[in-house]
C-alpha cells in the first residue's frame, strides 16, 4: 500500500523551547520527519517557537513559522497555510496537547485538517489515565492499583486504601511534572496539593507504588496494515521509583529470559493495538517484580519520545523518519532499511553491543533543590555510550558526562580527606554510603562504587538500591580491577592488565589516576604495548547484512572494520567536535552550530566527521555527517579517532566550551585546529592575558581583581568599589556567583557561601545595558552577524536574558562604536571563524565583558533573524574561503526578533525563579514582529506567559534605586486601564507622584495578602525588583507564586517596560514565515 | 583455560574456554537473537553446528529448568563474546557454564564474535574446530578441514526419539507450564528433532501429540488413525532424510499435515521441490516474513541452513509466505491436499509470537477435515 495521494501538505508541530523532560530529542525527530516527508514531495509546514533547532532552518520545511506554540498561533498558521493534515506525534507532549486543543476548539474541523499518526481517541486513551486503565483491563493486562482524585480529601481516602508508599501522578503533565512518591501521610498532603496544581485538569492519580521493581521500556512501531515491530528494549538499571529520564538505562534488556521478554513484547503489541495508535511509534513502560516476574503496565506514550530518540541511536533504526512515512500511508515492508539497503524496515534490530545511557544533572545550578530522584524528571541532559560489554559502555558513558570523572570516582574519599567523618571514619563512611544508596540520587552510581570499595557485598547493595545483582556484580568487578591496577602500580602494568582494563572501558585517565601517573604516560605505554582501539559499525543487524551506515563506536577487540574516510574515499576529512550532553549553558544551540558546520564541510566537497555522545541531537543522526563517531567528547577518545582518520583538521569552535578547552592538548599533540589559532583562543580565555589584550587595544573593561583570602576579597572589592560581581574562578558548587552591593553583604557572602578560591571580583556596572555580538572573521574582513541588545539590565546571565535584534534602545553612535571594537578585537586576535563578544554599555561608554573565540548560544537566533547562516559561513572561512566571496548582508525585511529564555523552574519546587549572573534557563524561544512590541509580546507568549490585554491588577514592588524608573511604566499601566497594587514603599512613592495605587502587605498571607490575591487570579502581572541578596529573600514567595500561577513576572525594569509597552500599544499579532522575515 | 577456535579457511581465534573442556567439530553458524540462549542450545536443529551468538553478553539470566526445548543441549560448541560470571533471574537454577559442562559441551568466550560473524557473512558457513588441547593453531586448522561437510549427512537419526511417546505440557504462563486437559484431536508428530514448544502450543489448543521416531513408516502412522500429522523441525540437510521424504509422499492428501522448518523441506521434496544450501542460513528472532494472504508482516524466529528453491515449487504448491530480507521461500500450502508448511518457527522459543496463528489454522484444518470426513460417512 503506497503513500496516500490525497495528502499534499502536512503541518508538523515542534516541541518548543527546551525544558526538563522535553529537550533536543524532538529536534532530532522533527528534523527527520520534515526531511522524510519532503522526500515524498509533500509540502511541509512547520511551527516551532524554538529558533535553536535544525528543524526550523529555512531550507528544511517548505514554510517555517517560528511562532508561539499556542492554539491561537497554530490556528493562524493553519488558516494561512491550509494544510491537508496535521502530524502531532513528533513534537513531544506539547505537540500532542496542541493537537487535542485544536481539535476541541473545532479548528481542525473548520479547516478540514486531518490528524494523522494518532487519532484524538488514541491520544486520549493513552493520556487519560482512567481510559488507559480501562483499556488495559480490557486486554487482560495489569496496571498498579490506583484511584483518581480531584481533591486532597479524596486522595487521602485512596492512599489509605492502597497503603503507603503511593505514587502521585498529575493528569496531563509532561515528564512526570508534579509527580512524586509519598512514603507517609505527612508528606502526602503537600505533594498532592502540588500535583493538583500542576495538572491542567486538576486531577491526580494515586497509585500503588511498585518502587524497587525492575523497569523496562519497549519502543514499538505500527503501520496501517497492523504490522508491529519492537525497535528496542530498554532496561532501567535504576528500578521503579526513579523517572526513566533520570535513570541509568541499558539497551537491549539484559536480565529477562526470552520467555519473559516475549511476554512483554506480546503485551506491548496488544497495547498499541488497543490504544489504537494507527501509525508510528510508541513508548511503553513496564514494571516487573524481581521476585516472581509479575508484570505491570506503567504507561504508554503514543508518540515519539526521548526514549525513542535513544532507541534510534542505540539501534540505528530511525524511528521518527519511519513514523513520518507511515503516517502518510506507507507500510513498514515498503520502506527500506537505510543501513542495509537490501532489507526492509519491517524487522527488529539486532544489537551486537551494549548501550548505556546516563542522565546529566544540573543540581549545582539549583542548590535549593532536593537532589533526590523521584518520579518527576530532574535531569537536563543525557549521554549514551556503546561498548562490547556493560562495564565498557558504563565507563565510557561516565567519561562522556564531562563531569571530571575518569571512572567511578569516589564520592566519599574527598569527604574523608576533608575530615567530614571525624573520628570514627569506617562507621561514618558506611552510614553515609548507605544513605546515598538507599535514596535515589544523581551520585548513586558512584556511591555503589564506594560501597564495594568499603566492603559492602552485592547482596547488601542490592537490598539498599533494588538494582539488579547482574549490574551490581559488573560494578563490583570494575572496582576489583581498579584495585588490581592500583596494586600493580606503574611498574606492574603488564600488557595483559592494560588490555583487560581497556576492554572494560577504563579510560587512560582512570588508569593514570589509579597508578599515580599522567594520562599521556598511559597513552604512550598502551601504544607501546600495541593496545589500540578498533572501530565497529552500528548496523541494526549484528553484521548479518552488509551495512552502509557511517556510524561507529570504539572498543578494544581484534578487527577494525573500515579504513579511514581518507583511504576509503580519497577525500580529506574534517572533524567537528560536538557539545556532549545537554547541560545548562551548553545545549541545543551548540548542536545546531555543529550540524551546520558539518553541512558546510560537505558543501565544500570535503568529508565531515562528527564526534558526540549526546543521543538527543541531530548531530548524532547518522544521516548528518559522512561519518559519525558515537564517543565521549573527551581527549582520549577524540585523539583515537584523529589517529585513525588523519583528518585535514579539527573544528573546536562550535561545540561550546568543552571542545574549546581541548584545543590546547590537541594542539600539543600536533593536531591541526582549524580556524582561530590556539594562542588566540588562549589570549581570550586566560584572564590575565585577556586583560593585557584589552589594555593593549585601549578598551574599557570592568575593573577586576583576584582574591585568595576573605581579607583580600574585601580589599579588592573596596578598591574596585561596590557593587561587585564575585565568583570563584573554578565554579564548584554553582551557587557561589553573586552580585554584592556593599561590604556587609560581601562579609555575609564570604561567611555563608561554600566557595572555592581564588575568588574573582569584578566591578559590577550598575544600570548598564548588555550587548551580545556574534561575528565571523576570515583574518582580513569581519562580518558582524548581529548585535543583540539585552532587555534586562546587566547582571543577568546573557543566557537568561531576553534580547532583541536589531537593537532599538542603543544610540547609533554606540552601535557604531561596538561594531568598530568588534572588528578591532577580531583582527587583533586574528580570529578565523566565529566569535562572540559581550559588551556592557553605561552612559554611552562601551565596556568589554568577555570575548569567546567560539560560537555562542545566540548563533542560531541570529542566523534565523538575519537569514545568514553564521556557523556555515564560519566553517567555510576556516576551510580557507574569504568573506568577500559570500557578499554577506542581513536579509531581514524590517522585522524585530526577540529571544526569550525559558526555565524549568516548575520541575524544582522551592527554587527562587529570580534571574542572576548564574545561568539557569534550559531553553529559549523567539518572537518576531513588525514592531519591538509585537516581537516581545510573542516571545512572552511563546515562553508561556499571557500578557494581559486589558483590565486586572499589576503588582509592583521595586527597590528604592529603581523607583524613579518605574514611574513612566506605572503611568502607562494606568493609561492602559490597569490597576496598580504595590508594597508599602513603592505605593508611597507612586502616590507621591500622583499615581493611583492600592497598598498591600508584602508578606501578609491569606486571601488579602499578595500571594493569596495572585492565587485568586486577581493579579495579571508582577513587576518585582528586589534589592540586595539579604533583602530579596522576602519576595521569593511572590516570584514563586507568579511562576506557579503563570502570571508574567518581571524582575528588571527594562523587561517590565517592554511588556507594558506591548500591552499599551495593543497587540494584534500576525504569523510570519521565516521566508517573510529573513528569506 | 585457553581455547582455539580454528576455521577451515586458515583463520583462528584464541579465546577462553568455559563449559566442558572438550573438543568440538562442526559447522559455524551465528544467531542474532539477543535472548533465548537456553532454548537455542536445546534446539535439536543445531546438531552438527557450533553456534556463535552475535549478542555479546550471554548467560545473564542463567539457566532454569523450564526453558528447555528438548531433553538436552545439542549444539557441538558455543561461542560468545562474554559469558556472564554472575547471572540474575528469579527462575535461574544454575550458570550457563555449569549447564554446558554438565552436558559435555565446550564453550569459548573472549573472541571477536563480530569479526567472525562478518567472516561467515562473506565466506559462508565454515567448518570449525574448537579445542583446549595444547596444539598449534595451524594444526587445529588442519583438523577443521577434515570435518565432514554437513551437506549430505543425515543428522536426524542422531536426534530423533528412539521410542514413540505421548507429550503432555501446555503453555508457559509466567509461573510454569500449564497442564492441558481437554483434547479435541490427536496428531502424530514426526520427530526430526522436534522443539517442545511446538508440542506445547498444540497441546494448549487441545491437540494431543504422539511423537514418533523420524523413520516410522507411513503405514504405521496411518494405522494409528490420527487426526493429522505434524512434520517437525530438525537439523541439517533434508535430502539425505530420504526415508522421511518417501513416507511423507505417502501421507500427502490422506491426512491434514502441518510442517515446520525441516518438516517443510521434507514435504517440499516429497512434492518434487529442490533444496539447496544457503550461504550462511537464517538464525535469529527478527526476520520479516510476509504472509501473502493477509499482506501482513510477521517477525519470525528462524533457524535453517538449507532452503527450498522457491522457483522449484512453481506448480507444486501455493506459496503463502516469503522472506522479505532475501525473497526466499517461507511457506507453502495446498488446500486440496490438506497441508501447509512453513520454513520459519511459529513456535518461537526463542523469538516472537507473531505467527502462533498457524497452530490455530492447523486446528481449523483438523476440524474441517474431521467434519468433511464425517459428512462422507
Amino acid at each position: 500500500m503506497p503513500k496516500r495521494e490525497d495528502i499534499k501538505s502536512v503541518l508538523i508541530i515542534g516541541s518548543g523551547p527546551i525544558i526538563i523532560g522535553q529537550a533536543s530529542e524532538f529536534d532530532y525527530s522533527g528534523s527527520q520527519a520534515v526531511k522524510s516527508l519532503k522526500e515524498e514531495g509533500i509540502r511541509v509546514i512547520l511551527i516551532n517557537s524554538n529558533p535553536a533547532t535544525i528543524m526550523t532552518d529555512p531550507d528544511m520545511a517548505d514554510a517555517v513559522y517560528i511562532e508561539p506554540l499556542t492554539v491561537d498561533f497554530v490556528a493562524k498558521v493553519i488558516e494561512k497555510e491550509k494544510p491537508d493534515a496535521l502530524l502531532p506525534t513528533l513534537g513531544g507532549q506539547t505537540g500532542l496537547n496542541l493537537a487535542v486543543a485544536l481539535h476541541e476548539r473545532g479548528i481542525l474541523e473548520k479547516y478540514s485538517v486531518e490528524l494523522i499518526g494518532a487519532s484524538i481517541d488514541a491520544i486520549k486513551k493513552a493520556e487519560d489515565r482512567e481510559l488507559f486503565i480501562e483499556a488495559m483491563n480490557r486486554i487482560g493486562l495489569k496496571v498498579p492499583e490506583s484511584g483518581y482524585a480531584g481533591s486532597v480529601e479524596k486522595a487521602f481516602e485512596i492512599a489509605r486504601k492502597l497503603g503507603f508508599p503511593v505514587v502521585i501522578r498529575p493528569s496531563f503533565t509532561l515528564g512526570g511534572t508534579g509527580g512524586n512518591i509519598a512514603t507517609s501521610e505527612d508528606e502526602f498532603k503537600t505533594l498532592v496539593e502540588l500535583a493538583l496544581r500542576m495538572s491542567p485538569v486538576h486531577k491526580v492519580l494515586i497509585e500503588k507504588s511498585v518502587a524497587g521493581w525492575k523497569e523496562y521500556e519497549l519502543e514499538v512501531m505500527r503501520d496501517k496494515n497492523d504490522n508491529v515491530v519492537i525497535v528496542c528494549s530498554i532496561e532501567n538499571v535504576d528500578p521503579m521509583g526513579v523517572h526513566t529520564g533520570d535513570s541509568i538505562t541499558v539497551a537491549p534488556q539484559q536480565t529477562l529470559t526470552d520467555k519473559e521478554y516475549q511476554r512483554m513484547r506480546d503485551a506491548a503489541i496488544s497495547i498499541i493495538r488497543e490504544i489504537g495508535v494507527d501509525t508510528g511509534g510508541s513508548n511503553i513502560q513496564f514494571a516487573v517484580n524481581p521476585e516472581d516476574g509479575e508484570m505491570y503496565v506503567i504507561e504508554m506514550n503514543p508518540r515519539v519520545s526521548r526514549s525513542s530518540a535513544l532507541a534510534s541511536k542505540a539501534t540505528g533504526f530511525p524511528i521518527a523518519k519511519i513514523a513520518a512515512k507511515l503516517a502518510i500511508g506507507y507500510t513498514l515492508d515498503e520502506l527500506p532499511n537505510d543501513i542495509t539497503r537490501e532489507t526492509p524496515a519491517s524487522f527488529e534490530p539486532a544489537l551486537d553491543y551494549v548501550v548505556v545511557k546516563i542522565p546529566r544533572f544540573a543540581f549545582e545550578k539549583f542548590p535549593e533543590v532536593d537532589p533526590t530522584l523521584t518520579t518527576q524528571m530532574k535531569s537536563v541532559g543525557e549521554v549514551m555510550a556503546i561498548g562490547r560489554n556493560f562495564r565498557e559502555a558504563l565507563l565510557k558513558a561516565i567519561s562522556s558526562l564531562e563531569i571530571n570523572a575518569s571512572g567511578l570516582k569516589s564520592i566519599v574519599q574527598p569527604l574523608i580527606n576533608k575530615g567530614y567523618f571525624g573520628e570514627n571514619i569506617q562507621d561514618g563512611v558506611r552510614d553515609y554510603i548507605e544513605k546515598k544508596l538507599k535514596t535515589p540520587n544523581s551520585e548513586r552510581i558512584f556511591a555503589i562504587g564506594d560501597a564495594f570499595r568499603f566492603g559492602f557485598d552485592v547482596g547488601k547493595v542490592h537490598d539498599l538500591t533494588g538494582i539488579d545483582p547482574f549490574f551490581l556484580h559488573q560494578i563490583r568487578e570494575i572496582v576489583e580491577l581498579e584495585n588490581s591496577i592500583r596494586g600493580a602500580g606503574i611498574g606492574g602494568l603488564t600488557p595483559e592488565l592494560v588490555k583487560k582494563a581497556k576492554e572494560w572501558g577504563f579510560s587512560d585517565k582512570l588508569i593514570a589516576d589509579l597508578t599515580g601517573t599522567g594520562e599521556d604516560f598511559i597513552r604512550k605505554l598502551r601504544k607501546k604495548f600495541g593496545i589500540k582501539p578498533v572501530f565497529k559499525v552500528v548496523d541494526t543487524c549484528a553484521a548479518e547484512f552488509e551495512a552502509y551506515t557511517p556510524y561507529f563506536y570504539s572498543t578494544y577487540e581484534e578487527e577494525d572494520e573500515e579504513p579511514s574516510l581518507l583511504v576509503k574515499t580519497g577525500v580529506k576529512s574534517v572533524i567537528v567536535l560536538g557539545s556532549g550532553p545537554n547541560r545548562i549553558g551548553q545545549g541545543i544551540e551548540f548542536d545546531y552550530a555543529c550540524v551546520h558546520s558539518i553541512m558546510a564541510i560537505k558543501e565544500e566537497g570535503l568529508k565531515g566527521i562528527m564526534i558526540n555522545s549526546n543521543p538527543e541531537t541531530v548531530s548524532t543522526d547518522y544521516d548528518t555527517s559522512d561519518r559519525l563517531y558515537f564517543e565521549p567528547v573527551v581527549f582520549e577518545y577524540v585523539m583515537n579517532i584523529i589517529e585513525k582518520e588523519d583528518p585535514a583538521g579539527v573544528i573546536v569552535q562550535f561545540g561550546g566550551q568543552s571542545p574549546l578547552n581541548m584545543a590546547r592538548r590537541l594542539a600539543r599533540y600536533g593536531v591541526k585546529i582549524l580556524g582561530t589559532e590556539f594562542d588566540s583562543i588562549d589570549r581570550a580565555e586566560d584572564r590575565e592575558r585577556f586583560k593585557d589584550f584589552l589594555d593593549k587595544l585601549g578598551l574599557k573593561r570592568p575593573r577586576s581583581g583576584i582574591a585568595r583570602t576573605p581579607i583580600e576579597a574585601l580589599e579588592v572589592a573596596d578598591f574596585i568599589g561596590y557593587p561587585v560581581l564575585v565568583r570563584p574562578s573554578y565554579v564548584l558548587g554553582g551557587r557561589a556567583m553573586g552580585i554584592i552591593h556593599d561590604r556587609k553583604e560581601l562579609k555575609f557572602y564570604l561567611e555563608n557561601e561554600t566557595i572555592g578560591w581564588p575568588l574573582l571580583v569584578d566591578e559590577f556596572l550598575l544600570d548598564a545595558y548588555e550587548v551580545d555580538v556574534d561575528a565571523v572573521s576570515d583574518g582580513d574582513d569581519v562580518y558582524i552577524g548581529g548585535i543583540l541588545e539585552h532587555v534586562h539590565e546587566a547582571g543577568i546571565h546573557s543566557g537568561d536574558s531576553a534580547m532583541i535584534l536589531p537593537p532599538y534602545m542603543l544610540p547609533d553612535g554606540v552601535i557604531d562604536q561596538i561594531k568598530d571594537i568588534t572588528v578591532e578585537i577580531a583582527k587583533e586576535l586574528a580570529v578565523k571563524g566565529i566569535m562572540n563578544v559581550q559588551y556592557a554599555v553605561r552612559e554611552g561608554e562601551v565596556y568589554v565583558i568577555e570575548v569567546n573565540p567560539r560560537a555562542s548560544r545566540t548563533v542560531p537566533f541570529i542566523s534565523k533573524a538575519t537569514g545568514v547562516p553564521l556557523a556555515k559561513i564560519a566553517t567555510k572561512v576556516m576551510l580557507g574561503r574569504k568573506l568577500k566571496e559570500f557578499g554577506l548582508k542581513s536579509k531581514n525585511h524590517g522585522f524585530y526578533a526577540v529571544k526569550e529564555a525559558v526555565f524549568s523552574f516548575n520541575k524544582f519546587p522551592g527554587v527562587d525563579p529570580i534571574l542572576g549572573p548564574e545561568m539557569r534557563s534550559t531553553g529559549e524561544v523567539m518572537g518576531v514582529g513588525r514592531t519591538p512590541a509585537e516581537a516581545f509580546y510573542k516571545s512572552q507568549v511563546a515562553a508561556g506567559f499571557e500578557l494581559p490585554a486589558r483590565g486586572g491588577k499589576v503588582f509592583i514592588s521595586v527597590k528604592d534605586s529603581a523607583k524613579p524608573r518605574i514611574l513612566d511604566i506605572a503611568e502607562m499601566l494606568v493609561k492602559a486601564g490597569l490597576d496598580i497594587i504595590a508594597t508599602e514603599g513603592t505605593a508611597k512613592y507612586l502616590k507621591k507622584h500622583g499615581i493611583r495605587v492600592e497598598s498591600v502587605g508584602k508578606l501578609s498571607e491569606g486571601s488579602e495578602g499578595i500571594v493569596g490575591r495572585m492565587k485568586k487570579g486577581e493579579v495579571v502581572m508582577v513587576i518585582n525588583i528586589p534589592a540586595g541578596k539579604t533583602a530579596y529573600l522576602d519576595s521569593v514567595k511572590i516570584r514563586r507564586a507568579a511562576f506557579l500561577y503563570n502570571i508574567p513576572g518581571y524582575t528588571s525594569i527594562n523587561a517590565a517596560r517592554f511588556a507594558v509597552r506591548s500591552i499599551v500599544e495593543g497587540i494584534h499579532p500576525s504569523v510570519y514565515s521565516l521566508k517573510e522575515v529573513s528569506g | 583455560m585457553r581455547a582455539i577456535v580454528a576455521f577451515e579457511d586458515g583463520s583462528y581465534y584464541i579465546g577462553k574456554a568455559f563449559g566442558s573442556y572438550t573438543d568440538a567439530r562442526g559447522e559455524i553458524v551465528f544467531n542474532t537473537s539477543m535472548s533465548g540462549y537456553q532454548e537455542i542450545l536445546t534446539d535439536p536443529s543445531y546438531k552438527g553446528q557450533v553456534v556463535l551468538m552475535t549478542y555479546p553478553l550471554i548467560g545473564n539470566y542463567g539457566v532454569n529448568d523450564e526453558d528447555l526445548e528438548s531433553r538436552r543441549p545439542w549444539v557441538e560448541g558455543f561461542i560468545v563474546k562474554e559469558l556472564a560470571r554472575h547471572y540474575s533471574n528469579y527462575r535461574a537454577k544454575e550458570g550457563l557454564s555449569e549447564f554446558l559442562n554438565r552436558n559435555g559441551i565446550p564453550g569459548v568466550e573472549g573472541v571477536d564474535t563480530r569479526a567472525i560473524t562478518r567472516k561467515i557473512r562473506e565466506k559462508g558457513s565454515l567448518r570449525v574446530y574448537i579445542t583446549t588441547k595444547d596444539i598449534s593453531p595451524q594444526k587445529a586448522v588442519e583438523i577443521a578441514r577434515e570435518i565432514p561437510d554437513i551437506k549430505g549427512r543425515d543428522l536426524v537419526r542422531q536426534v530423533t526419539t528412539d521410542e514413540p511417546y505421548l507429550f503432555r505440557e501446555g503453555m508457559w504462563n509466567g509461573r510454569g507450564y500449564e497442564r492441558p486437559s481437554r483434547w479435541k484431536f490427536r496428531v502424530v508428530v514426526y520427530d526430526f528433532g522436534v522443539k517442545k514448544n511446538i508440542l506445547r502450543i498444540m497441546n494448549s489448543l487441545g491437540i494431543e501429540t504422539y511423537v514418533v521416531p523420524a523413520y516410522t513408516p507411513y503405514e504405521d502412522v496411518l494405522a494409528m488413525e490420527p487426526d493429522g500429522v505434524f512434520l517437525s523441525n530438525g537439523p541439517g540437510d533434508p535430502e539425505p532424510v530420504s526415508y522421511a521424504v518417501e513416507n511423507v509422499k505417502n501421507l500427502i492428501g490422506k491426512l491434514p499435515i502441518f510442517g515446520i522448518c525441516l518438516g517443510h523441506q521434507i514435504l517440499s521434496l516429497a512434492l518434487g521441490g529442490k533444496s539447496f544450501k544457503m550461504k550462511f542460513g537464517h538464525r535469529g528472532a527478527n526476520h520479516p516474513v510476509k504472509n501473502l494472504d493477509s499482506g501482513r508482516v510477521e517477525i519470525t524466529a528462524q533457524n535453517h541452513s538449507f532452503a527450498i528453491d522457491i522457483k522449484s515449487m512453481e506448480g507444486l504448491a501455493e506459496i503463502t509466505h516469503v522472506n522479505l530480507n532475501d525473497g526466499t521461500l517461507e511457506g507453502i500450502r495446498d488446500r486440496g491436499k490438506f497441508f501447509f508448511t512453513v520454513q520459519y518457527h511459529p513456535e518461537d522459543s526463542p523469538g516472537p509470537h507473531d505467527s502462533i496463528y498457524l497452530f490455530r489454522e492447523f486446528f481449523d484444518l483438523l476440524r474441517d477435515f474431521d467434519r468433511n470426513k464425517s459428512k462422507h460417512i
